[in-house]
């Protein structure tokens, strides 16, 4: 490829400007890649089945990108503070095959259905092909779902809740079955992560290490015999549970003949759910999260 | 079978209402016939009511219904060459992209002799009788997400149906051979396309779906052609369209989704084509499309000669759940207040039933059927939920029933006109949903959020007057169960569907209680009923095989 030397310095100017944002992206890299075995002809749609395009160009495409279009389009392509669209769901971008669509766009601007166009941009036509393949490569890095790249981890802060209103609602509701200095002394520590430490008390399995409690089920039959033991399955036909001494046993089941009754430790935490506020969620987190 | 039984059946054969005989195929007008002796349509009839005249099967014998056959279909890639290889091969991809086996959740066709079943990419249309291939066709897809089929459409002696990458596909439904295919909605802007056409006429109505922020649309198709007859946009596309006041910009609308992705019902009546859009888009970041975001989760009624829209119920406002509003609606001729009133009735994803006037529009009620949905501040005027904005995701989560699949899905529900009742899966699961992407600009697409099961407030089969939206009986699932299969009923009275801990249950459609099961399985589309040689047949699918029961 032959380069002027005012290309090279606008490619290292573009670099520089653009540099917040990208300089840690590799062009190539991709979540779906990983996923896929990079096998890139197993991805769903064709922006993702696309192969990867020339390292070089795309850093140079990413350069004038940075220059021309990112203060519209944004950093990340998803849109800019000067109002100009998202170019990752653009249909113009989705559709576009070599710069078909997206070089005419780029060389004669596009009035649009807004009322607000957007203006022709004075790039050579390498550069302009340059800039359609640094947006087929990122459009190669979307998530699922029509989800955007995978972008920047951004810590969030979920601890929002007030302990002190935390610890008083456990007193009222959760301190019957469960103590900050029995079963759940330390869970603050033992869950480090707050948003896994509320997934975990909420679904009711804190206490346990993350296990589901078993449960127990009696069967008693119209003789008036009793089983006992651990249930392993239950629908409105049957019912299969182990008895203590391990021995497997099997009912069927019709209407309620035999009786059968659970006793599920999980249960009032099912029966709680639809009584929990948001609010009393957050205060308990931050205050389980005392407890280390 | 017997000899006895051989003689017996003979003396029973009936003369076929709809028939793929030799006259020319299925005549469209036959599906304006209630549902009763075949299976021509996705819904049975056009009523989406999947309520069956049929009464050899009742309250009383069916704990006497039997296996007639099964057979397991591989839904997976096929080898493309060989002995084993389908019947007629099309497509426009490779062959490198491979498929990988899918549970089958489509409505299987009955006519005449054979019954036409779908996966995503394969059509197999089998002797009505055991279950035997008479042909199988598959389509070399380009990709996209090989989610589910929900099945075919029969027009004349055209089978038609949509691949996931987007094509119409006309098959001779005799031969399986290829007629035309046609190219329905842009793979590059990552459409995909699951629903079962429907042929209404001369005209095959057509919807699609997509997860990238790209405008919904229900489109009619010349069924003999392909040619395109009209387009249908769910929301605003120009700046005077309606609906473009519930949308801060044109371009949140353009990209706003309401995907047409399940098959809606048919009003001769009126002419009317009644259906459901799904939901906006980005999907759990509302904050660059504040507004109800029309018309996106509505039911909709559009002419089927003119696609033009004659009437609009939203019934998720400004949904921020992915809890799309697409399931079929069923029309009911029905009572009101002692008048007499052509209905229509939606149990939703998220958790709320409706009852609406078909003709013009005008709600009747709106009530909760999920027992424990809480994203709703309350019932506005209008009759639609009103959303709650903390029962968005939130950054430090939020708790919110129903989990994203709703309460019901694209899985059919059932109306039994002699009951009243209106039966659907009932299921009441929670999320912990939290905002990840808080940039201001929203998300895309289905991102932005992680979304965490904690539990569920239990499942159950619920039976709703749709007069009032109260449930009259409800079956609660034991712990576990419930879940996603769809529903029949029957004149004999009956309500079939599985339980989700792999039995195929039938019910008293009037009382609620189980009758009959068997263990097969979880049943993974909805069942259906047919006559064959004069005896009844319930259909239905578990996963990759087919269970036929018969009451000899």
């Amino acid at each position: 490829m032959r380069r002027s030397l005012c290309q090279v310095t606008l490619t290292l100017l573009g670099l520089f400007l653009a540099g917040t944002t990208y300089e840690a992206r590799q062009p190539q890299a991709s979540s779906q890649d990983a996923a896929a075995g990079q096998d890139r002809s197993q991805r769903l749609y064709p922006s993702l089945q696309r192969p990867p395009g020339d390292p070089e160009r795309i850093a140079r495409g990413q350069a004038v990108y940075g220059i021309s279009c990112r203060a519209c389009h944004g950093a990340d392509l998803r849109g800019g503070d000067l109002g100009g669209p998202n170019l990752l769901r653009s249909q113009v971008v989705l559709k576009d095959d070599q710069g078909d669509l997206v070089g005419p766009v780029i060389r004669d601007g596009q009035s649009s259905a807004d009322g607000d166009g957007m203006p022709p941009q004075s790039l050579s036509e390498e550069d302009i092909g340059a800039v359609v393949e640094f947006i087929r490569d990122v459009l190669g890095t979307a998530s699922r779902q029509g989800g955007p790249p995978p972008g920047d981890e951004v810590a969030l802060d979920i601890l929002v809740g007030d302990a002190t209103a935390g610890q008083t609602y456990f007193a009222a509701t959760c301190a019957s079955c469960h103590s900050p200095t029995g079963d759940l002394q330390d869970i603050g520590a033992r869950i480090s992560e707050p948003q896994e430490l509320q997934n975990t008390w909420v679904r009711g399995t804190a206490a346990g290490g993350g296990e589901r409690p078993p449960v127990r089920v009696t069967v008693t039959e119209a003789s008036g015999e009793r089983v006992e033991g651990e249930l392993e399955r239950l629908n409105d036909f049957l019912v299969v549970l182990t008895e203590d001494d391990g021995r497997h046993r099997s009912f069927r089941r019709r209407g309620d003949t035999p009786l059968v009754e659970l006793d599920d430790p999980m249960a009032v935490h099912r029966e709680l759910l639809p009584l929990y506020s948001d609010t009393d969620i957050h205060n308990v987190t931050a205050y389980l999260v005392t407890l280390q | 079978m017997t000899a006895t039984h051989l003689v017996v059946a003979a003396t029973l054969i009936a003369a076929p209402a709809v028939s793929l005989a030799q006259d020319g195929g299925l005549d469209p007008a036959s599906i304006l016939a209630p549902l009763g002796e075949s299976w021509p349509t996705y819904s049975g009839d056009y009523s989406g009511r999947r309520y069956s005249e049929l009464t050899q099967v009742t309250t009383d014998n069916v704990a006497h219904l039997t296996l007639a056959w099964t057979r397991e279909l591989d839904t997976g890639m096929p080898s493309l060459e060989g002995s084993n290889a389908p019947t007629f091969i099309g497509g426009e991809g490779t062959g490198e992209f491979t498929i990988g086996s899918q549970r089958i959740k489509g409505s299987i066709l009955q006519v005449g002799d054979l019954l036409y079943v779908t996966a995503p990419d394969h059509v197999w249309a089998l002797d009505v009788r055991d279950g035997g291939e008479r042909w199988h066709y598959f389509w070399k897809t380009r990709g996209g997400p090989h989610i589910g089929n929900r099945g075919a459409a029969l027009w004349h002696d055209s089978l038609i149906f949509e691949t996931v990458d987007n094509y119409l596909v006309s098959l001779d439904a005799r031969t399986g051979d290829e007629r035309w295919h046609t190219e329905i909605a842009s793979f590059d802007e990552q459409y995909f396309s699951t629903m079962a056409p429907i042929v209404v006429g001369d005209h095959l109505l057509v919807g699609t779906g997509n997860d990238l922020d790209a405008p919904g649309f229900l489109q009619s198709f010349d069924p003999e052609t392909g040619a395109l007859q009209w387009k249908f946009y769910t929301v605003p596309m120009s700046a005077d369209d309606p609906g473009i006041d519930t949308w801060p910009s044109l371009d949140a609308a353009r990209h706003g989704g309401g995907q047409v992705w399940v098959p809606g019902s048919y009003d001769p009546e009126t002419n009317y084509y009644i259906f459901g859009t799904g939901n906006p888009t980005p999907g759990y970041t509302g904050v660059a499309r504040r507004g109800d975001n029309l018309f996106t989760c509505t039911l909709i009624a559009v002419d089927v000669d003119t696609g033009e829209m004659a009437w609009y119920f939203q019934t998720s406002p400004h949904d921020t759940h992915d809890w799309d509003s697409a399931q079929t609606p069923i029309l009911i001729d029905g009572v009101i207040d002692g008048v007499p009133r052509k209905l229509v009735s939606t149990a939703a994803r998220n958790g709320y039933f409706f009852t609406i006037d078909r003709v013009t529009g005008e709600h009747i009620l709106t009530t909760r059927y999920g027992a424990t949905s809480n994203w709703a501040s309350h019932i506005r005027e209008s009759g639609s939920p009103n959303p709650h904005p903390g029962k968005e995701a939130i950054v430090p989560g939020s708790l919110v029933s129903p989990v994203e699949g709703g309460v019901a899905n694209w899985q059919p529900a059932a109306f039994n006109p002699d009951t009243g009742l209106f039966y659907t899966q009932e299921n009441n699961g929670f999320n912990l949903l939290y905002l990840t992407d808080v940039d201001p600009r929203g998300s895309m697409g289905l991102g932005g959020k992680d979304r965490i099961a904690v539990g569920s407030g239990g499942n159950a089969l619920s039976a709703i007057d749709y007069r009032t939206g109260e449930t009259t009986w409800r079956h609660v699932w034991p712990p576990g169960g419930g879940g996603g299969a769809g529903v029949l009923t029957t004149a004999g009275g009956l309500v079939f569907t599985g339980d989700g801990s792999g039995n195929f249950v039938a019910f008293d459609a009037a009382r609620g209680e189980p009758l009959w099961h068997t263990r097969i399985g979880n049943i993974s589309n909805a069942p259906q009923t047919y006559l064959v040689d004069g005896r009844q047949y319930v259909l239905v699918a578990a996963g990759q095989q087919l269970f036929a029961f018969v009451m000899y």
